[in-house]
């Protein structure tokens, strides 16, 4: 993770200086870069696990119509507790953004 | 319902995603006074602001996330899934809008926001996935009891059991 991290900031680097920035330009480019890339990566994961869950919620429900009121409230759970780490994501972004 | 087209499977009656969002938004009430003090005591009035529209975002989101599963569900499972997969990406440009939109405000602390949208999410989630799994039915419902077929069946509630009467068994298994 981190050489990719290290990679992102690198081509930052080249196009900041291809662009003409200065130092500090350059430093405020490198951390906006990592941060929105902590923030993307941070999405992906609950995107994956939101889709399995759901998958399996309506297989479930097709197969046991008469549960899916279970189903739901516990999918709904699920949906809800997945997105915390989308959220944590996030407010990892806007503290390493803006604070 | 159709289990030769599960996508097409309709979910009826009263959704219980919206009626988990609603018991949910119902036990924020009780956690609004305890952040605001914690936000007062660190952070001062923009800290107790900052909680307030942190605790707002928590609380539209929730319903949001509750009514986009129960009229997805009402149109059929496929749709359902849509509404959470798109409704997550929805959701998170929207309270992305909605903390851009206000960070350079006077009375916004950032620190504060993101922890109330962070810890009040984690809170009332795992509060109410207890009630949850306490009752093992839809919140603020518990399971109506349900007639024991094994049990003699009794005309009053008060009659004696006869000790040798044949149990009553259910044909269904």
């Amino acid at each position: 993770m981190s050489a990719l991290s290290n990679a992102v900031a690198q081509v930052v680097t080249q196009a900041g200086e291809t662009a003409g920035l200065d130092g500090d330009a350059l430093k405020s480019a490198n951390g906006a870069s990592s941060a929105g890339f902590a923030y993307g990566l941070a999405a992906i994961g609950p995107g994956i696990g939101i889709g399995y869950l759901v998958g399996q919620a309506v297989q479930a429900i097709a197969r046991q119509p008469e549960s899916a009121g279970q189903v739901q409230t516990t999918m709904f759970l699920g949906i809800a507790f997945t997105e915390a780490l989308a959220l944590i994501g996030f407010v990892v972004f806007i503290l390493l953004k803006f604070v | 319902m159709s289990v030769d087209e599960p996508l097409g499977v309709r979910i009826e009656g009263p959704s219980p995603a919206m009626a988990v969002a609603v018991d949910i938004v119902k036990r924020a009430v009780w956690v609004v006074p305890v952040a605001l003090l914690i936000a007062a005591g660190f952070w001062g009035a923009d800290g107790v602001w900052s909680t307030l529209y942190g605790l707002a975002i928590v609380v539209v989101n929730f319903l949001l996330a509750g009514w986009l599963l129960a009229v997805g569900g009402r149109i059929g499972a496929a749709a359902m899934g849509a509404a959470a997969l798109f409704g997550f990406l929805l959701r998170l440009g929207l309270i992305m809008v909605a903390v851009l939109a206000v960070r350079n405000a006077s009375w916004v602390e950032l620190v504060p926001l993101g922890l109330t949208i962070i810890v009040t999410h984690l809170l009332l989630l795992f509060w109410e996935l207890r009630h949850v799994s306490a009752s093992l039915a839809f919140p603020g419902l518990r399971p109506a009891p349900t007639p024991n077929p094994y049990l003699p069946v009794r005309d009053r509630a008060d009659d004696p059991v006869d000790p040798d009467a044949e149990p009553v068994r259910s044909d269904r298994r």
